[in-house]
């Protein structure tokens, strides 16, 4: 057939030339399902991606995902492809595959497809690139699918870490018998300085802690509320008879702190955690108990 | 009977049962006070454990039976403050001082024996 | 909640079931624990205030709602002679630390967010406090407001 005539036989035939050519795509990827999936395995093993799953996972995901992604070439429709990528994120999200690796892995696909097509179709130029334009939109679109349903998952649980890790979980942690560490991390507003009071004075209670080491090396400032909230745990500790250590201090919360004016007396400071834990050591060798409220030399106060 | 006063060798244990009237506070301190003058005491417990209210007037009493130990050369320690009753102390700003506190009875016993045998600084 | 809770204060006994009964209706309206404890121990203090200075009084807790935020009033009343030496301008700094006289009321302001004293020779002494809860993660999400 001329240039000229296959031009106007396309235009009037599009439409059903398209479907056409997306059926014998299908076909053909389905015919050829096994082959390309072991290449597909292949080079996702040779770039190291999906390091932490095992080749028998490997090869179910690859099926599985070989199947929607032709399926989704086939009708068009990407709903039943996003549902599988929602699944699939669910499941190795938490195994800690990055966004990187599945981006990777969908382009690897849509790269072994192109170039099997290519293969296939190469004695053919015309009808290779009819092909081709069938295909990339379609592949394109795969690609973006199921990586955004995967980032989306993936910033659904680190949001849901976040919550869980903000009001559920204890960061009390218990290293030896009779010592607590309280490491705390980032931003301290008044509620959580609340709740972290709450929940280390428990754990005191609960494994009848003597020292409490708390370590602030991961708060950037502190206000004077919490400044005050810290002083009160420590001084609600003792009451619990357990004397605590305040680790961490950066300069900055240092100078606040005196600026503040804040009544650092029942505390003691050590600069970081491992002297702060040594000083939780000797201080539990040479236990009796907290010393009392006012002044650390044991004289009463008035 | 609210408070029940116990001896256990040299030590005076005092356990709170339940919620104490002003005058029941009052009539605790006073006994404590009495014995530690009358008998050798060398150390005072007072178990709170079963507070959920400590207000100004029993960190009141409590601090005059320890100054009347002290006078004798007897510790009081308290113990047994809740979690919750050591928070309301502190945003009160309720001073215990020179009583020392101890998680529980166990603790409290364990840290008047230390004290007896001239405790702190064993090294380590 | 009943919309009232009204404790009679004749005696320093009844200072015990004040403690009980404010604790109660905090717990009631969704405080924590140690809110709970908080209130209960202001409330024995502004009890034990009444008994001192008037010999008898009463105390009442009502719930409070205001811009969807919920809370806890308390009211302790009494006819008694008033607090002496309270200067209102000059707030607590400037009561005599009398052994028994008024000595609670300064911490039993640091436990609570609101607190307001008003004292007359011939009128007596109301006190009014209020403790606002903090609201629930369900209450904030019926808010419409979402994790950030």
């Amino acid at each position: 057939m001329s240039e000229g005539a296959r031009d106007t036989a396309n235009v009037a035939g599009d439409v059903q030339g398209e479907r056409q050519l997306l059926r014998e795509l299908v076909a053909y990827l389905r015919n050829r399902r096994e082959p390309l999936r072991e290449e597909w395995a292949r080079r996702i093993t040779s770039e190291e991606l999906l390091g932490v799953m095992t080749a028998e996972e490997v090869f179910d995901e690859v099926t599985a995902v070989y199947e929607n992604y032709v399926d989704a070439l086939e009708t068009g429709s990407f709903e039943a492809l996003q549902a599988y990528a929602r699944n699939l994120s669910e499941r190795i999200v938490p195994r800690g595959v990055e966004t990187d690796e599945v981006l990777g892995v969908v382009l690897l696909l849509r790269d072994v497809l192109a170039r099997a097509l290519f293969e296939e179709y190469q004695g053919n130029p015309s009808k290779l690139n009819a092909i081709l334009d069938a295909y990339e939109p379609a592949a394109n679109r795969i690609a973006v699918t199921v990586s955004v349903s995967f980032v989306q998952e993936r910033e659904r649980v680190i949001r849901q870490q976040q919550e869980s890790i903000r009001e559920l979980s204890t960061p009390v942690l218990q290293v030896r018998d009779r010592l607590l560490i309280l490491p705390i991390i980032g931003v301290l507003d008044s509620q959580r300085a609340r709740q972290l009071t709450e929940q280390l004075l428990h754990a005191i209670q609960t494994s009848r802690a003597q020292v409490v080491v708390i370590d602030v090396t991961g708060v950037a400032t502190i206000d004077v509320t919490v400044a005050n909230h810290l002083v009160q745990t420590v001084e609600a500790a003792r009451l619990m008879g357990a004397n605590a250590i305040m680790t961490g201090l950066s300069s900055e919360i240092a100078q606040t702190l005196v600026d503040l004016d804040v009544d650092l007396g029942v505390m003691r400071t050590v600069g970081d955690l491992q002297g702060g834990l040594e000083e939780a050591e000797r201080l539990i060798a040479s236990w009796p108990g907290a010393p009392p409220t006012r002044d650390a030399e044991g004289t009463p106060a008035e | 009977m609210s408070v029940a006063i116990l001896r256990q060798g040299e030590y005076l244990i005092a356990s709170v049962q339940s919620d104490l009237t002003d005058r029941e506070v009052v009539d605790v301190r006073d006994e404590l006070s009495r014995r530690v003058g009358a008998e050798r005491i060398r150390g005072i417990v007072i178990d709170v454990s079963v507070l959920d209210v400590i207000d100004s007037f029993v960190a009141r009493a409590l601090r005059a039976v320890a100054a009347t130990a002290a006078l004798r050369g007897a510790e009081t320690v308290v113990a047994g403050i809740r979690p919750q009753v050591a928070i309301a102390m502190v945003h009160f700003q309720l001073d215990l001082a020179p009583l020392r506190s101890a998680l529980d009875l166990d603790e409290a016993l364990a840290l008047l024996d230390a004290l007896a045998s001239g405790g702190g600084g064993h090294g380590g | 909640m009943a919309d009232e809770v009204r404790i009679p204060i004749k005696s320093g006994a009844d200072l015990v079931p004040a403690r009980a009964q404010a604790r109660g209706a905090a717990i009631e309206l969704g405080f924590t624990q140690t809110d709970a404890t908080l209130i209960a121990t202001a409330v024995s203090e502004i009890a034990r205030n009444i008994v001192v200075h008037a010999g008898r009084g009463e105390i009442r807790i009502r719930s409070i709602s205001e811009l969807g935020r919920r809370g806890l009033r308390v009211v302790a009343e009494d006819r008694g002679p008033g607090i002496p030496d309270l200067d209102a301008a000059a707030g607590f700094a400037a009561l005599a630390p009398r052994a028994g006289l008024g000595l609670g009321l300064p911490g039993a302001r640091r436990l609570m967010d609101e607190f307001e004293v008003t004292s007359a020779p011939d009128r007596g002494t109301t006190i009014t406090m209020c403790k606002w809860r903090a609201r629930s993660p369900l209450e904030r999400l019926d808010d419409g407001w979402r994790p950030g």
